[in-house]
């Protein structure tokens, strides 16, 4: 369990501490159906405008846009709703910088854009909401505009769905028909429109400005901050990009109430998030729960456990492809939210939880990775289009364990050399995995590569055997071959 | 406390809110205000710099050097290098200077163990998919990668993959620039060049990742007249010179700063040479004329000079030349002239594009001191007084000055193509059109311009419309607050010249409040030869009465683009200048001159101003330089002129035209007298209009004159870019050696 | 043949013959990875007609109208996408061709969108574009099986190939955002979902003999939940008002 707060120290500072000081340890998880915002997460009921109004949503929407956009986002701000896309930026702060002093001078248009680019491998859950709840997202898509006082929502869907873009498409035409969108949204004489914009293909899209770039009708490469797109943004306009689910919570959290929301999970950690379960679990599935569950109660309470049980877990990436993997001994102490997953060395990015057991190729799981970073790069900055590709090449090599000792720590110093030297975020992306392997996994790795060399020699800086390289040619330091056989790195 | 040009700052404020902004499509209007200084500390130095600098200047301003590949003074801002990343204080990742605004109070660091880490990772990564093949590379010893890689790089390589390094194949960008693909480092800076300053906006980054790839995406030559300025630009060896290609090493040239005289915009070059021999021409930087781009004819049309050259002297039996000593030609010369029997006004001087301002005045000298005032050139009614007058300078000028086209709110053209008339200057309109809402308008025969205007209409009749106010043009130039008008040399050409100037410059006088006013002078004409304005402003013109005269001896001096049928028969024909040409058939004598890169000599661009061409290399064989030709000549005709030395010479321009001799920088015209010469314009006797169209003066871009005439390159360009015809032949060959 | 994988080839043809069975390369380049250069063949040149059909052009329209009137060009993604569709699923030099001349831009500037974006078949592919994820996600609940049971089953083409009645085109593609249904594979617009190789067979026959199977989890389930049972959303969805703040009731 986690240290209790930091009660100590000020209990300390009585005269006599006495246990009943100590706060509840309150136990998280357990989230009850009439908590849930997500409600038709898998398609049980009716995704049309019918049946979204009979489970609450457009409810005295009208209402809450005449609450004016300060009440909006105090009442984001005091939830404690943090951005749900994997950065986890508190969305009420985010969406106030739209709304800068003196912004009714400016005559541009102002957007809100909504990334439905959801390409994070192991990420499922902005899908299943456009698909059952796609109301929620176009009442989400009003508020959070109303917030921030845009003129129009454009929501980027990624291309790949194509029935989720339909289901949302839908809600918007049912929305305009039944008077919820349009010049006069919900009668409350404010005027928004929301438009569907299909991505097609590509990963980076789902960066916020490399999203504006593609939604400008451009290559996705990520822009340059400053400036920030709250100052310019798509079109030249004062814009803000937020994920679906942060959106979509919206409307729900304005009518419950900013408390109902914050009692959920810890300070700092509050409310309800979608994870999705994949990989070596008996059932994996997307749901819905309280922030700060414990990462082990999700997995056996909704997913009905490991496959082969606890014991057989070998690690699990808890945040989506791009955070450092855990080992078995962090993974039954974690709780899924930002801050215990931070310390615990990985992130809770978007809550995609990717579980492995023990038959799993960690190896060739993270390499995998690496192929597709390799793939998704957009090109455009140095490290993370030559790194992606070189990390891609070595980790294809360490699977087999065809490499030399040394290339692993080289391997990490190249990590070391595309993280935080990036335009966006995906360089960092690219090189968490790894590093995450090499930290928990290295006597894997190791082990991998004293068997290759068992089996067919010395192997060379590169990948080339020994016996294959005519060293009477020239070698350039005899690429590690002349190197005593290499002494076995400890762990640190 | 050191500063920075406030100039440069704004460039900076423009390339980086163009960032933001589609290259194709204009953006919205951006203020070139000046804005406020911001102190910052660099390295622990304090430093001075406008708002809006980038870091990248403001550690310049300091004096720490940060190595950069993509970054550009010039160009937008692409930030994807990441060489240049200096540390900031309170940033927690080192920070791209070239991305990042200087900021008040912000404290940087150039020279740290992080910094220097993350340039050595950055370098270790582009050096990874970069071949070494430096000593077959012409970039090899003027390469940044190579320069940078010395300070950042490692001596040994990391990167054994056994899977290899990238190939990207080559691309074929036609004759001038070629291409080694596998040395991109992918800086973007030839695409954004393209798109933003040469206006050709066909390359562009295909595909993505480690694959992304430099190009067109289809097979196509890259046809802008200022391609070559890719060269420049590349940091590496992928964009290379092809006509220079493994010529030289660029450690054996001796360098000689000159001025280009193919066009009339007198770019400022370096002339770089081996020997004898010119090896290339390179762009120097003059943010008054050419900033530091150069138009491919001014970079490519060298090798012209190794060929057709006029070596010794020349005199003329039956139908063939046979070559002479210099003291042979000069008595035939003078024989010529005494057995012709010309006096006075029968003896007619012709003066080409690439006379200089030196030999201009001798020839002028010489052919009054033989009584004569038969003075002309060779430009279509060059044998007539220009319908502007020379008398007043601002008649005949780019009186605006080529900086001040970043200024202007709306440009009418009238008869002329910038494009191909001035090619770098033309680039700066674009530059305007792009980031302001500038308006161009045209009158004359449609371009196939690098900006969108509006064609009012090609002849005399649409100047009247637009000079009465009519169309939706004539109300924007109303409503713009620096309008300017450029009218082409060829205008003054045509049969409607007097009505065109006449026309426009009653225009300006009622516009004076905002077409001539002490900050904005909204009348330029655009000069397309380099001797052009020297002799406007030396007064080589011929007199009204020398007019018709029926000449018995001719001197052309570097007279080109002179037609046959100007030349009366049996008229004794002397021709001096430096190539077989068009004029050196027609001679009885040839004088072999020097070109522009073998003697010291003034020219005069457009806006008047004079500049230094300097000699690179001695003129072949026994040719001489012009006005010792013609101090010589003077001499055997028994009228000698009265000065030996270049220096007394210049004496003798100072008298006549002081202008000539006040070097690098154009003297503006008064108000008053602007107004003087307006009103003299605006009094011309019109006559009939006689409905021809205005033409495009120049058809091929790439051969205008004897040099660009005799060079391969110029004639592979023509190919390539001209000849519509011979692109479909080609393509068509192509299909059938495929099928 | 690219650049790339023909300097692989004179790579490996100088060496010597690794000893390994397993190629580095894991992945088959995609057929749209392939080259980023455009080449005019018989089946594909700018001589080669294209415009959209009435229906086609009235619903690009309406897509243009949905960007400011300065920034048209924001439609080239949707406009690609409608060309490739009416084009037999692969877009041709004259789609993008003419989708630059309707949104008036550089065409270098369509051909950068086109090169870059995945979704874009720059080359013909057959009636039924299958594409199979093998992203990790999917790769720890067995798409290489997937993967191989697809290509064996389809004559034993490789990823990338099209089958030879032209019927099929398999290839191989990065996370698809269907993680917790994995492993799963897209044929057209569809997902299917929780494959194992006989219901993939089984999909892949159905299409074969002209028939759509339907899409979504193979294994049974709905969409995402739990397999062994719901276990949340049990009960019914609150209605209009329940559980909210006094004045949204």
């Amino acid at each position: 369990m986690l240290p209790v707060r930091r009660a100590f120290s000020t209990s300390a500072r009585r005269a006599l501490a006495t246990v009943q000081d100590a706060p509840p340890v309150r136990h998280y998880g357990g989230l009850k159906d009439q908590d849930r915002i997500f409600t038709n997460l898998y398609c049980r009921h009716d995704h049309g405008i019918k049946g979204a109004q009979a489970r609450g949503d457009w409810h005295k929407t009208k209402e809450i846009l005449l609450k004016g956009d300060n009440w909006i986002i105090q009442t984001m701000k005091d939830s404690g709703l943090r951005g749900r896309g994997g950065a986890g930026f508190p969305s009420g702060l985010k969406w106030s910088f739209m709304n800068k002093p003196g912004w009714e001078n400016d005559k541009r248009p102002r957007y809100l854009v909504v990334n439905a680019d959801e390409g994070e491998p192991g990420t499922c859950k902005d899908r299943e909401i456009m698909r059952g709840d796609p109301h929620k997202l176009v009442e989400g898509c009003l508020v959070a505009g109303r917030a921030m006082n845009a003129t129009a929502a454009y929501i980027y869907i990624r291309g790949e769905f194509y029935q989720e873009a339909a289901h949302v498409e839908q809600a918007i035409q049912e929305a305009y028909k039944a008077g919820l969108l349009g010049k006069n949204a919900c009668g409350s004489g404010y005027a928004f429109d929301v438009y569907v914009h299909r991505g097609a293909g590509a990963y980076i899209c789902g960066e916020e400005t490399a999203l504006i770039e593609s939604l400008e009708g451009k290559q996705g490469k990520p822009r340059l901050k400053p400036p920030f797109p709250a100052d310019v943004g798509l079109f030249g306009c004062p814009s803000t990009v937020a994920n679906v689910e942060t959106v979509a919570v919206a409307p729900t959290i304005c009518r419950r109430g900013s408390a109902w929301f914050a009692g959920f999970g810890r300070e700092r950690n509050q409310g309800t998030k979608l994870y999705c379960v994949s990989g070596h679990v008996n059932n994996p599935a997307v749901v819905e729960e309280e922030m700060s569950i414990p990462l082990r109660e999700l997995l056996e309470k909704h997913c009905g456990g490991i496959r082969g049980g606890w014991d057989n877990l070998l690690g699990i990436i808890p945040g989506g492809s791009s955070v450092p993997v855990l080992p078995i001994k962090a993974c039954g102490e974690v709780l899924m939210d930002y801050d215990s997953l931070k310390d615990a060395g990985s992130g809770l990015g978007t809550g995609a939880v990717i579980v492995m057991d023990k038959s799993t190729d960690i190896v060739a799981a993270i390499a995998r990775l690496s192929h597709f970073y390799k793939h998704e790069s957009c090109g455009q900055c140095t490290p993370c289009r030559e790194g992606t590709t070189w990390l891609m090449r070595t980790m294809d090599r360490l699977v087999v364990g065809r490499a030399h000792h040394r290339e692993i720590d080289m391997l990490l110093e190249l990590t070391k050399q595309i993280e935080g030297r990036t335009i966006c975020a995906l360089g960092d992306a690219a090189a968490w995995p790894v590093q995450g392997l090499m930290r928990h996994f290295r006597p894997e790795v190791e082990a991998r590569i004293d068997k290759f060399r068992a089996e067919h020699g010395p192997v060379l800086f590169g990948g080339q055997l020994k016996s294959e390289v005519d060293f009477s040619l020239a070698v350039p330091d005899n690429l590690g071959g002349s190197l005593v056989d290499a002494p076995k790195q400890t762990r640190v | 406390m050191l500063r920075l040009s406030s100039s440069s700052s704004r460039r900076l404020l423009n390339a980086a809110s163009s960032v933001v902004r589609t290259v194709e499509s204009r953006g919205f209007a951006t203020t070139g205000a000046r804005r406020a200084d911001i102190t910052l500390t660099v390295d622990g130095k304090e430093v001075t710099v406008p708002q809006g600098s980038a870091l990248i200047q403001a550690c310049e301003a300091a004096g720490a050097s940060i190595p950069r590949f993509c970054y550009h003074d010039r160009l937008a801002i692409a930030g994807n290098c990441r060489m240049c990343l200096v540390e900031v204080q309170r940033s927690p990742k080192p920070v791209a200077s070239c991305a990042m605004p200087a900021m008040p109070g912000s404290v940087v660091f150039t020279n740290t163990p992080l910094v220097h880490e993350a340039r050595e990772g950055v370098m270790e990564f582009l050096l990874a998919n970069h071949p070494l093949d430096c000593p077959i590379c012409d970039q090899g010893g003027e390469c940044d990668l190579q320069d940078q890689s010395m300070r950042y790089g490692s001596d040994r390589t990391r990167f054994h993959e056994i899977a290899g390094k990238r190939a990207v194949e080559d691309k074929n960008l036609g004759p001038l620039v070629k291409t080694s693909m596998n040395r991109c480092i992918q800086c973007t800076r030839c695409v954004r060049f393209a798109n933003e300053v040469a206006g050709v906006e066909d390359l562009g980054t295909s595909g993505r990742g480690n694959d992304m790839q430099i190009g067109m995406y289809v097979e196509k030559t890259l046809a802008s007249e200022l391609s070559g300025n890719i060269v420049d630009l590349c940091p590496v060896g992928a964009l290379t010179s092809k006509p220079y290609a493994f010529h030289a090493r660029p450690w054996e040239l001796k360098k000689t700063e000159s001025v280009d005289v193919l066009d009339a915009v007198g770019s400022n070059i370096r002339v770089d040479s081996r020997g004898v021999q010119v090896m290339r021409v390179q762009p120097r930087v003059n943010d008054d004329v050419n900033e530091e781009w150069i138009s491919d004819k001014t970079r490519y049309a060298y090798d012209g000079l190794r060929f057709q050259r006029l070596t010794v002297p020349l005199i003329r039996q039956g139908d063939r030349f046979v070559s002479a000593t210099w003291e042979d030609a000069l008595n035939a010369v003078a024989q010529g002239l005494q057995a012709s029997g010309a006096k006075g006004d029968e003896i007619k001087a012709v003066a080409g594009a690439l006379a200089d301002t030196e030999s201009l005045v001798a020839l002028k000298d010489f052919i009054n001191r033989l009584g004569s005032d038969n003075l002309t050139t060779d430009q279509p009614r060059g044998d007539e007084p220009p319908v502007h007058g020379v008398d007043i300078r601002s008649n005949y000028l780019f009186n605006s000055t080529i900086p001040a086209l970043d200024k202007a709110d709306a440009i009418l053209l009238v008869g002329t193509n910038p494009r191909h008339e001035a090619a770098v200057l033309n680039s700066r309109i674009r530059r305007n059109w792009l980031n302001t809402q500038m308006e161009v308008g045209l009158i004359g025969e449609q371009i196939d311009a690098i900006y969108r205007y509006d064609h009012i209409g090609t002849d005399l009749k649409a100047v009247d419309q637009f000079v009465a106010g009519k169309g939706a043009f004539a109300e924007k130039f109303k409503a713009a607050k620096n309008p300017l008008i450029i009218v082409g040399s060829a205008v003054a050409e045509h049969a409607d010249g007097a009505a065109v100037f006449k026309a426009l410059s009653t225009f300006v006088q009622k516009n004076k409040d905002r077409l001539l006013t002490p900050e904005w002078n909204g009348f330029s004409v655009l000069q397309r030869e380099a001797s052009r304005t020297a002799a406007y402003d030396i007064g080589f013109v011929p007199s009204t009465k020398s007019k018709g005269v029926k000449a018995k001896f001719v001197y052309l001096l570097n007279a080109d683009n002179i037609t046959p049928d100007s030349i009366p028969e049996n008229a004794f024909v002397v021709y001096q200048g430096h190539h077989g040409d068009a004029g050196a058939e027609l001679a009885d004598v040839c004088l072999p001159g020097a070109a522009y890169t073998e003697k010291g000599s003034t020219w005069v661009n457009t806006e008047g101003r004079a500049q230094h061409g300097r000699a690179a290399v001695p003129p072949p064989g026994a040719s001489r330089e012009d006005w010792k030709i013609i101090r010589a000549v003077s001499e055997v005709a028994g009228v000698t002129l009265p000065y030996d030395s270049i220096l007394t010479l210049r004496d003798r321009m100072w008298e006549i035209a002081p202008s000539t001799v006040k070097y690098d920088e154009t003297e503006p015209t008064t108000l008053d007298i602007s107004a003087a010469g307006l009103a003299s314009m605006a009094g011309l006797s019109a006559g009939k209009a006689s409905g021809v169209p205005f033409r495009k003066p120049i058809t091929n871009f790439y051969q205008t004159d004897p040099i660009s005439r005799a060079s391969v390159t110029m004639a592979q360009c023509t190919r390539s870019f001209v000849d519509q015809a011979n692109i479909a032949d080609d393509a068509k060959l192509a299909a059938a050696q495929t099928a | 043949m690219s650049a790339v994988r023909l300097a692989r080839a004179c790579l490996a043809a100088s060496r010597r013959p690794l000893p390994l069975a397993r190629p580095l390369h894991t992945t088959a380049a995609r057929s749209s990875d392939a080259l980023f250069v455009h080449r005019d063949t018989p089946y594909n040149n700018p001589q080669i007609p294209f415009e959209f059909n009435a229906e086609n052009l009235k619903r690009a329209q309406e897509i243009i109208s949905h960007y400011p009137t300065q920034y048209k060009k924001a439609a080239t993604i949707p406009l690609l996408d409608l060309g490739q569709r009416q084009n037999k699923g692969w877009t041709s030099i004259s789609v993008m061709n003419y989708v630059a001349k309707l949104l008036d831009i550089p065409p270098m500037r369509v051909y950068e969108v086109a090169t870059f974006y995945t979704m874009f078949n720059r080359e013909p592919i057959g009636q039924h574009f299958v594409q199979v994820c093998t992203t990790t996600p999917c790769m720890l609940r067995g798409s290489t099986e997937i993967l191989n049971t697809v290509c064996s089953h389809l004559g034993g083409i490789h990823p990338g190939d099209t089958t030879k009645d032209g019927k099929f085109t398999v290839v191989e593609v990065e996370c698809q955002g269907a993680c917790s249904n994995a492993p799963m594979f897209v044929v057209g617009d569809d997902f299917y979902e929780d494959l194992t190789p006989e219901s993939s067979k089984k999909i892949l026959d159905a299409f074969a003999s002209g028939k759509k199977p339907k899409p979504g989890p193979q294994s049974g389930r709905q969409t995402s939940e739990n397999s062994a049972g719901l276990t949340a959303l049990t009960s019914k969805p609150p209605g209009p008002g329940e559980f909210c703040a006094e004045e949204f009731r």
